[in-house]
């Protein structure tokens, strides 16, 4: 039988939430906000009828999307402090650090990921719609903020909710750069104490709970946004 | 006098398919002109092109003495002239009866939100529908989405009033109140060009009937001529028309 000891456990939680789960969420928050901005210029680029802006949008979008993400990770990591100093036109590498690369990475990562949802959220508007506005002598910006978006919006909510969520459980991949999240935070306080089972036992609760709650909630959101619709 | 619409030479393709096809129709001020035919004729297509939601590649259209797609024309400013209404409504769904008649009037009128609501108000109430103002229009009937979407319209103060097959998406007894209110409107001296099938409402309403087929119109005369000597029509409306008046 697996003898298991959670006396280690306790003493553990401040440090484990304290500072692994603060650097997880800094992530998930910053990338989620940074990434939804990016990731709503893009797809108004690629929606765009002019090839300049959309050609770019695609190349990007589809280039995030196809690479790994951990590759992305530690790509930034180590290219960063040449681009910084080509940038800056210093003789020697910039050190931004690894969280600062890890924001970065993570934020052009999902950017790709909502932009998807955006655009797809937008071309969910039936044409009809835009029709109704341009019958009206509405202009295409005035139909695009007052028709389009706050009905995609409705439409994207839910969809970037749970991009957000899988963004949480993906700050995990930090490992590689030697940050300390929470499942990192873990890992080393277990490895100290001989006791990796409980404390991993411990972090696949917690993800649990969390994504299990959220993921619920945003159902619940996503029911009451289609009866109001 | 001249006409309040010019519709001249007009021809369009979707890729090599030819869905208008040297069209030419003059409408005056006031006259109610009822376009029909089968489906796929090109009736829909033909009405959109006047608000210029449908672009032309050949001919010429003037909607009140000015010619879409001039130099100096502004579009958006122009569409006011013509109000639409559209099979399936195509009512903001996210906004109130209230915003959807206001949203135009505000943005493209330049008009306060009180003139604007004043407005609206008196049309709705037209429309027997003031009471559904704080409603979103999910929650009204096919009939009364009809009705709010002709009183949006309305609020531009368009010079015309263009109807594509605005009863064809409702349930049958829903009808007669979206034609009676299209009836009242024509009374008053509305110009109005109506794609229908509703043969009834032609008969009694239209001062002329236009019949198009195949992207052509085939014949454009006066109303109680097209249902009065149905001999003399061509042989692709007596067809239609022994389709459509059977019953």
């Amino acid at each position: 039988m697996l003898n298991l000891d959670f006396s280690t456990v306790w003493p553990s939680l401040g440090y484990l939430f304290g500072e692994g789960m603060v650097t997880s969420l800094a992530i998930t928050v910053v990338a989620a906000v940074f990434g939804m901005l990016l990731g709503g210029v893009l797809a108004v680029m690629r929606l765009s009828r002019h090839r300049w802006l959309s050609w770019p949008a695609t190349f990007y979008i589809n280039s995030f999307r196809s690479l790994p993400l951990i590759l992305i990770i530690f790509g930034f990591y180590f290219l960063m402090p040449y681009v910084g100093a080509w940038i800056l036109r210093s003789p020697y590498p910039v050190n931004i650090g690894a969280f600062r690369a890890a924001l970065i990475s993570f934020t052009l990562f999902e950017a790709a990921y909502f932009a998807e949802i955006i655009r797809s959220g937008i071309q969910s508007i039936p044409k009809g719609q835009v029709r109704a506005g341009q019958a009206i002598g509405l202009r295409p910006s005035t139909i695009l903020i007052h028709i389009v978006l706050p009905q995609a919006f409705r439409n994207m909510i839910p969809p970037l909710l749970l991009r957000t969520l899988i963004l949480f459980q993906d700050t995990s991949l930090v490992y590689v750069v030697s940050l300390t999240d929470f499942l990192g935070a873990a890992t080393k306080l277990g490895q100290r104490d001989g006791r990796l089972t409980e404390m991993y036992l411990l972090v696949a609760a917690t993800y649990f709970v969390i994504c299990f709650v959220v993921s619920r909630l945003v159902n619940r959101l996503d029911q009451r946004l289609k009866r109001t619709q | 006098m001249t006409p309040m619409i010019e519709i001249r030479n007009v021809s369009k393709w979707f890729g090599k398919f030819r869905v208008l096809d040297d069209c030419s129709l003059e409408v005056a001020k006031g006259e109610v002109v009822v376009i029909c035919g089968p489906s796929g004729s090109g009736k829909s297509t033909l009405i959109q092109t006047i608000n210029a939601l449908e672009p032309i590649q050949q001919g010429k259209i003037v909607v009140n003495g000015q010619t879409i797609g001039d130099r100096g024309v502004d579009l958006p400013r122009l569409r006011t002239v013509a109000g639409m209404v559209f099979q399936h409504f195509e009512l903001f769904p996210h906004l109130t009866v209230m915003d959807n008649l206001c949203l135009g009037q505000v943005k493209v009128l330049g008009r306060s939100r009180a003139e604007a609501e004043s407005r609206a108000v008196a049309l709705l109430t037209r429309v027997g529908l003031e009471a559904f103002r704080d409603r979103h229009p999910g929650l009204l009937s096919g009939g009364q989405k009809q009705r709010v979407a002709i009183a949006r319209a309305l609020s531009m103060d368009p010079l015309v009033m263009l109807f594509d097959e605005p009863t064809s998406a409702l349930d049958p007894e829903m009808v007669n109140e979206v034609l009676d209110v299209m009836t009242d409107l024509a009374a008053e001296g509305m110009t109005m060009i109506v794609v229908t099938h509703e043969m009834g409402f032609a008969r009694r309403v239209a001062d002329r009937v236009v019949f198009m087929d195949a992207g052509r119109i085939e014949e454009a005369c006066p109303a109680e001529a097209f249902f009065g000597n149905i001999e003399e029509r061509s042989e692709r409306a007596r067809q239609f028309l022994s389709k459509v008046l059977q019953h």
